[in-house]
Order: C-alpha cells, then sequence, then structure tokens
C-alpha cells in the first residue's frame, strides 16, 4: 500500500521492483494489480445518442479494434458497464434518461463525454430542446472534441482514461470519488418543466467557464 | 397496384384508418385478463439510438404500439432558419448521419430551384457517385444492422462495416471528412475530383459484387433469416402509398415508384438501371430490395465513372455567401437511401430561409409501425423496426 | 415517360366543379421554381382533398409533406396616389399608406400522384389569427401520412387540427407550453453565455 509513503520512498520502491526484476523476482502492490484489472476490462454501455454513435460503433468494428484496450464488451444495462460513453447530442428530452442511466450503473464508474454536442452542445448548442453540455447533470471524467471525433481519437479518450484509472490510489486523501463515502454516487434527474428542464442544471457538479477580467 | 384492373372505391375503402388512441386502453382485455405496457427505450440496444415504443402486450401478442419521438430533437430547422443559406449545408450532413452526401444534394437541389441556380455537368456526375457510394455503404450498414437485430451478434455488421470503411476513405480523400462530408453546394460541388480519386472508385466498384456475392450466399438463404424476416411486418401497397411510405419501404411493397425514375434530377435519366421491387412487402423483401439496390449502384456507379465529362465544378452565376433568393418557395426532393428526402424552402428575399423544412423519410416510414407490428410478438417488433431502417438525427431533427 | 405538369389553374377550376361551393384560391408562386399552390376553405377542404386524392385523372393519392409556417402581423405599405388640394389646386400626390396584416398560421401539403407519376401539387389552409382561431380541419383521413406531420405541426406551431385522431406533442415532452418553431419564440435564458464579457487572453 501506497497510503502514507512520500514521493522519495515511491521513487525508491519503484527502483527496488525494478532491480528485483531483473533478478526474477516479481512484485507488485494491492493497488497495482487492481487498477490493472480494472483499466483493462473497462464495459462501455450500449448508448449511442446520435452521429457521434456511428463512430463510436465504428471504434469497435474490425479496422479500428476497441477490443485490444479491453472494452469490447457493450453491455446494454448500465448495471453491468463500468463507462457510459455520451455520443451525442443530448437534448433536454433525453437529459434525464441520461442521468438516471448514470445513476442506475454501479461504482466505480465513468464518463466520457463524445463530440462537440456531449461538450457544450457543439453545433446545436442554440436549439431550444438542446442541452449545452452533460457537465452539467454528471461529473465528466474525459472530453473528446470533435464533430464527430474519429475513432482514433475515440481510442485516445480511451488510453486517457485508462490512465486516469491507473493513477487512482485506493486509500488516502488523493483517493477517487467513489471511495469517499460522502460523496454522491447518484445524481438528481431533472424534470420537464413548462419552458425548459428544471433545474437547468446540477450546481453541485456544473462548474461553468469562469470568464477572467484583465 | 395497376390502375387498369383496381376499383378505385375498392382501393379506397382498403386502407385502414388511423389508429386513435384518444382514451387509454383498459389494463385488462374482454377476458379480464391483465394487459402488459412495456416501454422501449429511449434507450434499447434495438431501437437504433434513441426512439421510444410504448408497447402494450396481450399475452405476448402486440395490441398497441405508441412511437415516441423527440429525444434527438435538435431543432434543425429552427436553426436553419436564422442561418444563411450557405450555413445550413452542415447541418444537413447531420441529419441523417450515415448519409451526409445524399443530404446535401437534397438541400442543394431545393436551392437550385428555389434560385433558378443550374449545376454543370460534370458536378452533376460527381453527384451521382457520390450519392450512389452513399447508398452502398448505407445498405450495407442497414442489413448489418438488421441481422444484428435478428441476433446474429457482430459478424454481419463487422463485414458491412468493412466494406464501409473503403467508401469513407474515398469520402475523406475526396472531401476532408469521414462522415460530415459537406462537400455539395448550390450550383456544384466543393472540390473537383481527381483522376486517380476515380480510378479509386472504379476499382472499389469493381470488387464490390464480389462481396455483395459473399454477403448474399451467407444470408440471403438462410433458414433462420428466412424464419424471422418472411411474413413478418407485412404491409400492403394501397397502405403504404397512402402513409406516404417511401424508398425501399415502399418498393418492397410492390409499388414501382423512385424518384429517380420519376422526377429524374440531376443526370439519373442517362443512366440504364431498374428498380427492383418487392411482391410481398415483408421483412424479408425489405432485406432483398436493399442488396438489389445495391446490385443498381453498382451499375450506375459503373456507368457515370465511365461517362464523366470534363469541365467546371461550380456555375459561375452561383452565389455562395450572401445568397437573397426573391420571395418564393421551393420543394425539391431527392431519393436519399432511406426514402423520399425533401427540402420545402420559403425565401421572403433575405439572406436566411423564411422557412425551412426537412421531409423526414425515416419519420414518415414510421407512421405505419404500429399496423405492421399488430398482432406480432416483441422480438419482431425489433425485426420490423430495422428493416425500416430509421436515423434517429432525420426522425426527430 | 415523365407526366405533363398540371398547373395550379386546372386543378382549381377541376376541384370548383367537384366540390360545389369550394372557394380556391391560386396562390403565385415568383420563384423560378414556378411551384403554385392552392388556398382551400376550412368547409370544404377535407371534400376537396379526398376530391383530388380519388379523381380518376389527378390521382393525388400521395401526400408527401406536410407542414406548418408561421406568418407574422406585417405592415403593408403602398404607393397610392391621392387627389389633395395643395394651395387652393387641385394635385396629385404621393402618399404611402400602410395596411396591418394580421398574422396567421398555415399549412402545407404537398401532394404527389404515385399512379401518375405526377405532382407536387401544393394545398395550404390558413388560421384566423395566431391566438384564439388556430383550428383547421385535419387532412389525416384523407392521406394517413400527415399523421404524425399534423401532430409536428400542433407541436411546432400550433395549429389544432379538428378531426385528427391522436392530436398529441410529437416532439417536444407533453408538459411544455410553448410553441418553439414560431417566430416569435424566446428560448429560455442561457446562464453560461458569455456575451458581454470579456475573453481573457484575447
Ligand atoms: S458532435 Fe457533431 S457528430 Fe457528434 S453528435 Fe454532435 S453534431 Fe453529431
Amino acid at each position: 500500500m501506497r497510503a502514507g509513503l512520500g514521493g522519495v520512498m515511491d521513487e525508491e520502491l519503484k527502483n527496488l521492483k525494478a532491480e528485483l526484476s531483473k533478478h526474477g523476482v516479481f512484485t507488485t502492490t494491492f493497488e497495482e494489480l487492481y487498477n490493472w484489472g480494472r483499466k483493462n476490462s473497462v464495459w462501455p454501455l450500449t448508448f449511442g445518442l446520435a452521429c457521434c454513435a456511428i463512430e463510436m460503433i465504428a471504434t469497435t468494428m474490425a479496422r479500428y479494434d476497441l477490443a485490444r484496450f479491453g472494452a469490447e464488451v457493450f453491455r446494454a444495462s448500465p448495471r453491468q458497464a463500468d463507462l457510459i460513453i455520451v455520443s451525442g447530442t443530448v437534448t433536454k428530452k433525453m437529459a434525464p434518461q441520461v442521468v438516471r442511466l448514470y445513476n442506475q450503473m454501479p461504482e466505480p464508474k465513468y464518463v466520457i463525454a463524445m463530440g462537440a454536442c456531449a461538450i457544450s452542445g457543439g453545433p446545436f448548442r442554440d436549439g431550444y430542446n438542446v442541452l449545452k453540455g452533460i457537465d452539467r447533470y454528471i461529473p465528466v471524467d474525459v472530453h473528446i472534441p470533435g464533430c464527430p471525433p474519429r475513432p482514433e481519437a475515440l481510442i485516445d479518450a480511451f488510453m486517457t482514461l485508462q490512465k486516469k484509472i491507473d493513477a487512482q490510489q485506493l486509500t488516502g486523501e488523493d483517493r477517487p470519488r467513489h471511495l469517499k463515502e460522502d460523496l454522491p454516487s447518484e445524481f438528481p434527474v431533472p424534470e420537464y418543466g413548462e419552458h425548459d428542464l428544471e433545474p437547468p442544471n446540477n450546481a453541485e457538479v456544473w462548474n461553468p467557464l469562469k470568464v477572467i477580467q484583465k | 397496384m395497376s390502375p387498369e384492373t383496381a376499383n378505385l372505391e375498392e382501393i379506397v375503402a382498403q386502407v385502414p384508418p388511423a389508429r386513435g388512441v384518444v382514451e387509454p386502453l383498459p389494463p385488462v382485455n374482454a377476458e379480464g385478463e391483465q394487459l402488459l405496457e412495456i416501454s422501449m427505450g429511449p434507450h434499447h440496444p434495438s431501437t437504433h439510438g434513441v426512439f421510444r415504443m410504448n408497447v402494450v402486450l396481450e399475452g405476448e401478442q402486440v395490441v398497441r404500439l405508441k412511437p415516441v419521438f423527440g429525444y434527438l430533437h435538435r431543432n434543425h430547422e429552427k436553426i436553419a432558419e436564422n442561418a444563411a443559406y450557405l450555413a445550413a449545408i452542415p447541418y444537413t450532413d447531420r441529419l441523417d448521419y450515415l448519409c451526409s452526401m445524399t443530404n446535401n444534394w437534397g438541400y442543394a437541389l431545393a436551392v437550385e430551384k428555389l434560385a433558378g441556380i443550374g449545376v454543370p455537368e460534370r458536378a452533376e456526375y460527381i453527384r451521382v457517385i457520390v450519392a450512389e457510394l452513399t447508398r452502398l455503404q448505407n445498405h450495407a450498414s442497414l442489413i448489418g444492422f438488421l441481422m444484428q437485430d435478428m441476433g446474429m451478434s457482430g459478424t454481419p455488421l463487422m463485414y458491412a462495416f468493412r466494406e464501409r470503411e473503403k467508401i469513407l476513405d474515398l469520402f475523406e480523400s475526396l472531401s476532408g471528412a469521414r462522415m460530415m462530408c459537406n462537400y455539395m453546394r448550390f450550383g456544384g460541388v466543393r472540390v473537383d475530383t481527381s483522376a486517380e480519386w476515380l480510378r479509386q472508385v472504379r476499382e472499389l466498384n469493381g470488387e464490390f459484387p464480389r462481396f455483395l456475392d459473399e454477403f448474399e450466399s451467407l444470408l440471403a438463404g438462410n433458414e433462420i433469416l428466412m424464419g424471422r424476416a418472411q411474413g413478418v411486418g407485412v404491409l400492403s401497397p394501397e397502405l403504404a402509398v397512402s402513409s406516404g411510405a417511401s424508398g425501399p419501404m415502399l418498393r418492397a411493397s410492390g409499388v414501382n415508384y423512385d424518384v429517380r425514375k420519376v422526377d429524374g434530377y440531376g443526370v439519373y435519366d442517362r443512366f440504364s438501371f431498374r428498380v427492383p421491387l418487392g411482391d410481398h412487402g415483408d421483412v424479408y423483401d425489405r432485406y432483398m430490395m436493399r442488396v438489389l439496390e445495391m446490385r443498381e449502384s453498382v451499375k450506375i456507379l459503373e456507368q457515370a465513372v465511365r461517362d464523366i465529362p470534363a469541365g467546371p465544378i461550380m456555375d459561375p452565376k452561383a452565389r455562395l455567401r450572401g445568397l437573397r433568393p426573391k420571395a418564393g418557395e421551393a420543394y425539391g426532393r431527392i431519393e436519399s437511401p432511406k426514402g423520399e428526402l425533401g427540402f420545402y424552402l420559403i425565401s421572403d428575399g433575405t439572406g436566411n430561409p423564411y422557412r425551412y423544412r426537412v421531409r423526414p423519410p425515416s419519420l414518415i416510414n414510421l407512421t405505419v409501425l404500429e399496423d405492421m407490428c399488430l398482432g406480432r410478438g416483441v422480438a419482431d417488433v425489433v425485426v420490423i423496426l430495422g428493416s425500416v431502417d430509421i436515423v434517429l438525427g432525420e426522425v426527430d431533427r | 415517360m415523365r407526366a405533363e405538369p398540371i398547373t395550379a389553374e386546372q386543378v382549381k377550376a377541376a376541384i370548383e366543379a367537384a366540390v360545389p361551393g369550394c372557394r380556391v384560391q391560386v396562390l403565385a408562386n415568383a420563384s423560378p421554381s414556378g411551384q403554385h399552390s392552392l388556398i382551400l376553405d376550412h368547409e370544404h377542404a377535407a371534400e376537396a382533398a379526398r376530391f383530388l386524392r380519388d379523381d380518376p385523372t389527378l390521382r393525388l393519392d400521395y401526400c408527401s409533406n406536410a407542414t406548418g409556417v408561421d406568418w407574422l402581423d406585417s405592415e403593408l405599405s403602398e404607393k397610392v396616389k391621392v387627389k389633395k388640394l395643395v394651395d387652393g389646386a387641385e394635385t396629385e400626390v404621393e402618399e404611402v399608406r400602410k395596411t396591418k396584416v394580421p398574422g396567421y398560421l398555415e399549412a402545407v401539403y404537398h401532394l404527389y400522384s404515385v399512379e401518375k407519376k405526377h405532382g407536387p401539387v401544393i394545398v395550404r389552409m390558413r388560421t384566423g389569427d395566431r391566438k384564439e382561431d388556430v383550428h383547421l380541419p385535419s387532412l389525416t383521413g384523407v392521406w394517413r401520412s400527415a399523421e404524425f406531420q399534423e401532430r409536428e405541426i400542433f407541436d411546432l406551431y400550433g395549429v389544432i387540427f379538428d378531426g385528427h385522431p391522436d392530436l398529441r406533442r410529437l416532439l417536444m415532452w407533453d408538459e411544455f407550453k410553448d410553441y418553439p418553431m414560431r417566430k416569435d419564440y424566446v428560448p429560455p435564458a442561457d446562464d453560461d453565455d458569455l456575451v458581454g464579457a470579456e475573453r481573457s487572453g484575447g
């Protein structure tokens, strides 16, 4: 366990491990093993919203072959999925369903916002029924720009997520959200109002861009 | 539907009226048994996106099915009404996101009608080439998705996407983008094709029949496919016409109506190709329609690549930026892979359309979904929906 | 073998002969497309539509497109010459006369014939105004394809189609109160629009 060890010790541990492996002794930590397993078997939810979903499908097909990263098992049920790829425009009519799906996924769970639409509304930002970014309601781990992002970009996002999972510490102050008991794992589902969704965003999750005045 | 033999009154009487549901069905049937109401979608692996159906079952049988739309309603029309004519082209890419090229064409055609813009010969040929390539990849993918709906896991889809990637490569080298090509302009196309590109099209087109043979020999005679598809979701020609069905769905019911032949837009009247027709109007015929249409597309491509003339690709008089057609309106339509794609534009003389309307074939083809599904099981609903070929970007816009 | 186009005047004459009392007005279209349309009155619209569908020479059995249009109140200004007494002598003076044209909602149908392979014939219907008198007769009974499209017009423009079997919102949720495709619709304000704020770093 890495808990309590400082950066210097980390460095020494690493050197020790490297030295041992030269002599045919393989060592690991529980955390490393656990994260190694998790990052190589991320099961995404079969969840396509719009145009970006077609590129997501293309990514799983023979040419781009997402299976190389252990993520070819697309699950139709949120109960079995670790990752939700928000692939496309989230409309206001769809937003409650997306949040509900997210809530139904077991921890630890991750979100990739794929494409300009999922990030900010993208080209359809001016639409009256378009949610201007899914991060208004649920926390997003990786954003990929593009309209649509190419399959290579999705793979890159995937590898970024793997790195993120790999670096997660299971104990200590820096442990991820799902290991902190006081942080929520479910978020309130917005409701259909007479003119807009209610509430229009979840202030606990959403960090809008700040304008820095010089 | 032959006009000589059919008695008009009889035909009209055969068309069932629209089924209303103003009063909700009782939760029990006449014998006092409970009915089951299920909501399929908007998140459901078989609905090709965010489509939802409210299905009422009596035992195994569907007794009512109401589609619920709007989960991908992105306000395409409103946005285009607030934008310049040129600025709407990238949005049309995102309508039916499998077929951006044909969407571009439909819109360009409507603007050309509205403003009286001509299109040079070479551009017309290029349009035919990219449109038929689009049809090939759309139909191949559709068959893949349909087979997936029937439970054939991912294999047919893998085959289809292998071919699709080749076509997308061609699109990318031509327009710079795999899916959202943004390629056509009113008055022509954006960039010219090179001789090398045309050679690649010829090569791909030459190999395509081999893929089709392989695909067909694996699927068409497959017993499971026939068992799941034949006699399922039958649509009568009378109802198909009355409900505005179009494209392969209309022709699978035996109605000979292909906008490429009827309107002869572009240079389609110069090519020899046939319009395949089904005679049962079931899921199997709709599947077969796509296979046969791909074969015809291959023929058109062959002729178009052979006959393409040299020359300009844009009408020199066409104004892209700051186009202000004089007040009036126009309706232009094309045969997109999904069916009849129409654009209705009203100009008030300013730089953006006063009214911009897309006639979405996917949405209108769903009008009869309930009629096709009544009395079938839920598993058939999935297959019937798959055979309609919808793309939610177009259904909801 | 493309069919001869039928002109709006011919269709108008045919309707008026077949449906007594039906008031049909031809709306000319100045655009190069030359697609002129016919305005039908409410009482006879369904009957006229049925005639268009069943008449053996027209056979407009395919309603391709049905859509709504919103026309705001507008002001028509025309120059008129008026005789006026100027300095004791009667002279002709040009004056601009302004007339208020009240707004209305419109439903437009594009009809084709699958059997005869001709079209389009365009028919339109207009509501009395944009607030109360927003009823139009439904043509779903004539062409099934109008079923969803009329629902869409109801949803986005607020036209109420009398006689439609299932008039609910199509795209927006049922609780929604506005008609978003109307020209005077204002979408809910967005709190993170950076309009007016200076962006950092130029
Ligand atoms: S980002 Fe672009 S490609 Fe992706 S869903 Fe939005 S519009 Fe479609």
